[in-house]
């Protein structure tokens, strides 16, 4: 809990340009990243649909984001009649704020290995690789990702029209929903790290692989959180909020031109900020093993794969899964995350706690996941014993 | 120097949102105005080294109960600008008058005597030396000394969310069949 080495010896012009460099490099990365990631993701969905993809702008139609983004720039840019004017404007930029800010604290490289920090040294200053740390590191991601619902829930109703309205309503109770999820699965990494900063988070993860969070938490925390951050990223098969056979487009249906384009630009923003943060939380960020020349480049080489196995996951995702029905996202978050997530964080306090007073490790585990299990028969009875009666309600007649 | 500068920006920040809370016709604008209020006071939060505090602020309040505010509004359709030339309370305006001039003189005394009026020292708490963190400390006294406060209040939201469920219920429909189980429902739901 010492803080990021650039700042230990005083702030002078070289820190202030150390920053600003950062966060341009940052900025930079999200950027860039986004251009390969709507190519990447058009081109693997048409190679799994038997198609050839965008092939006609550069070499493998690389520059098509670029031409698309050139054609959106210079399309009209059109005012609904029942707009509200202020608020439309602002929406976009409450989109694409929050996604850019989350990869602030993500760190992107860094020397964790033989007992080092992770500080790295460039023109004669020790610095970590990424933005910023601040002390909250895991909260301020969820305070971002609660931010993010402003964006699309201001956009739809600032239409002012019904699709856009219905589709951010859906958005934003997904999206609140989610972070319930979102939240108790990451609980289970910060009690193992003893650290709410990701830095403290990704050198607590620096040994074996065995150190890993995914591992490390027996992988159930891990699952939670992917399955929550696909539905906090709105993307399939959890991607209701612009469910075009019955939303038209959902929240952006008014949206025209570079508005419309900074959506689509906070989306794929997300989803590469999202599976940094995965990557980070649960895989050790930059660790892996380090085969020859300088650990630098190694450390940035292995978190850059990690991302673009998650990446590809997402892209997968949404070629092979249909979308769900509304109640059974509701279902799955309510009844099936939730749960789960408090339950397993039980098992893993039980454990932690066993370790410090040196209790046997089996009889904590066996005895947690009994009361895990008592727990859920409970609950499940519960709300089986809930939907019977509903149907009771609605049809009239006891349903046996 | 750099403390002065956030100070006022956030300061600016603050009342800008707290006069435009105040002044928006359309409820949606007031709530942004509030969330604007909010970050502000966040951003005070972070300068006074309260992180956790700073992003339990954006977290909960701009996070959450905006949102819900907001929710409500789309929902119920309150989203047009309100008509001020009735009072809808009779003497309402006078007495809020009255509050904000009562508390504008608080305030003003509490600034001329800075240190002595209220609690004897300049801030709340002490700042914290050489502890581990800000977050451990207030875990460890959330957990030790005020652990008891602390499991009423999560009682007292888990009694409070068991009795928001109860009241959205829907009634069971009357095995008669008339209306009344409808309307009641639709009395439940704008209450």
């Amino acid at each position: 809990m010492s803080g990021d080495p650039l700042f230990a010896g005083g702030v002078d012009w070289v820190v202030v340009a150390f920053v600003v460099v950062k966060a341009l490099i940052g900025f930079t990365i999200v950027m860039v990243g986004v251009i390969f990631m709507i190519w990447f993701e058009r081109k693997v969905i048409a190679d799994m649909q038997n198609r050839i993809g965008p092939n006609r702008a550069g070499r493998w139609g690389l520059a098509q984001t670029l031409a698309d983004g050139i054609k959106l720039i210079f399309k009209e840019d059109l005012w609904p009649d029942k707009a509200d004017k202020p608020v439309f404007r602002l929406a976009p930029y409450l989109s694409v704020a929050p996604a850019f800010l989350t990869f602030t604290i993500v760190p992107i490289g860094g020397v964790f290995s033989g007992g080092n920090d992770g500080a790295v040294e460039l023109f004669g200053r020790r610095t970590w690789l990424q933005v910023a740390d601040p002390p909250v590191g895991v909260l301020f991601l969820l305070a971002m990702s609660s931010i993010a619902v402003y964006g699309i829930m201001l956009a739809g109703w600032s239409s002012g029209s019904k699709y856009p309205l219905l589709g951010s309503v859906r958005a934003s109770a997904q999206m609140v929903s989610y972070e319930a999820a979102l939240g108790l699965s990451v609980v289970a990494v910060v009690l193992l790290s003893g650290s709410l900063s990701t830095h403290d988070i990704v050198a607590a993860q620096a040994g074996s692989i065995l150190d890993w969070n995914v591992i490390a938490t027996a992988g159930v925390p891990f699952a939670i959180f992917c399955v929550a951050a696909t539905a906090e990223l709105n993307r399939p098969p959890f991607d209701l909020v612009e469910a075009e056979q019955e939303l038209v487009g959902g929240f952006h249906t008014e949206y025209s031109s570079i508005r419309f384009g900074m959506f689509y630009l906070a989306e794929f923003m997300n989803t590469i900020t999202m599976s940094a943060i995965i990557v980070t939380l649960f895989l050790g960020g930059p660790a892996g093993p380090v085969l020859f020349g300088p650990p630098l480049i190694w450390g940035i080489l292995w978190f850059t794969l990690k991302v673009l196995v998650f990446l590809f996951t997402f892209v997968w995702l949404r070629a092979t899964l249909p979308r769900y029905r509304y109640d059974q996202l509701m279902d799955l978050g309510w009844k099936r995350l939730i749960p789960l997530a408090l339950g397993w964080l039980l098992v893993i306090g039980a454990q932690r706690i066993g370790l410090d007073r040196g209790w046997d490790r089996f009889v904590t585990g066996a005895a947690s996941l009994v009361v895990l299990t008592l727990a859920a028969v409970a609950l499940f009875g519960a709300i089986r014993v809930a939907e019977r009666r509903r149907q009771s309600d609605q049809f009239g007649e006891v349903v046996a | 120097m750099v403390d002065t500068i956030v100070f006022a920006v956030a300061a600016v920040v603050i009342l800008a949102g707290a006069v435009g809370v105040v002044l928006s016709r359309n409820p949606v604008h007031s709530a942004l105005m509030l969330v604007m209020t909010l970050f502000g006071m966040a951003v005070l939060f972070v300068a006074q080294d309260a992180h956790f505090l700073a992003a339990v602020q954006v977290i909960v309040y701009a996070g959450a109960i905006v949102v819900l505010f907001l929710f409500v509004i789309m929902l119920l359709g309150v989203d047009t600008a309100e008509n001020l030339s009735t009072e809808p309370l009779a003497g309402q305006r006078p007495a809020a008058g009255l509050v904000a001039l009562a508390s504008v003189g608080l305030l003003a005394v509490l600034a001329v005597r800075a240190v002595q009026v209220s609690t004897g020292s300049r801030s709340v708490s002490a700042p914290l030396e050489g502890e581990p963190s800000n977050i451990a400390t207030l875990a460890e006294v959330l957990f030790t000394d005020y652990v008891f406060a602390f499991e009423v209040t999560s009682v007292l939201l888990v009694i409070a969310v068991v009795g928001a469920v109860v009241m959205a219920r829907r009634p069971r429909p009357d095995p008669e069949g008339d209306e009344l189980g409808v309307e009641r429902h639709a009395e439940a739901e704008l209450a």
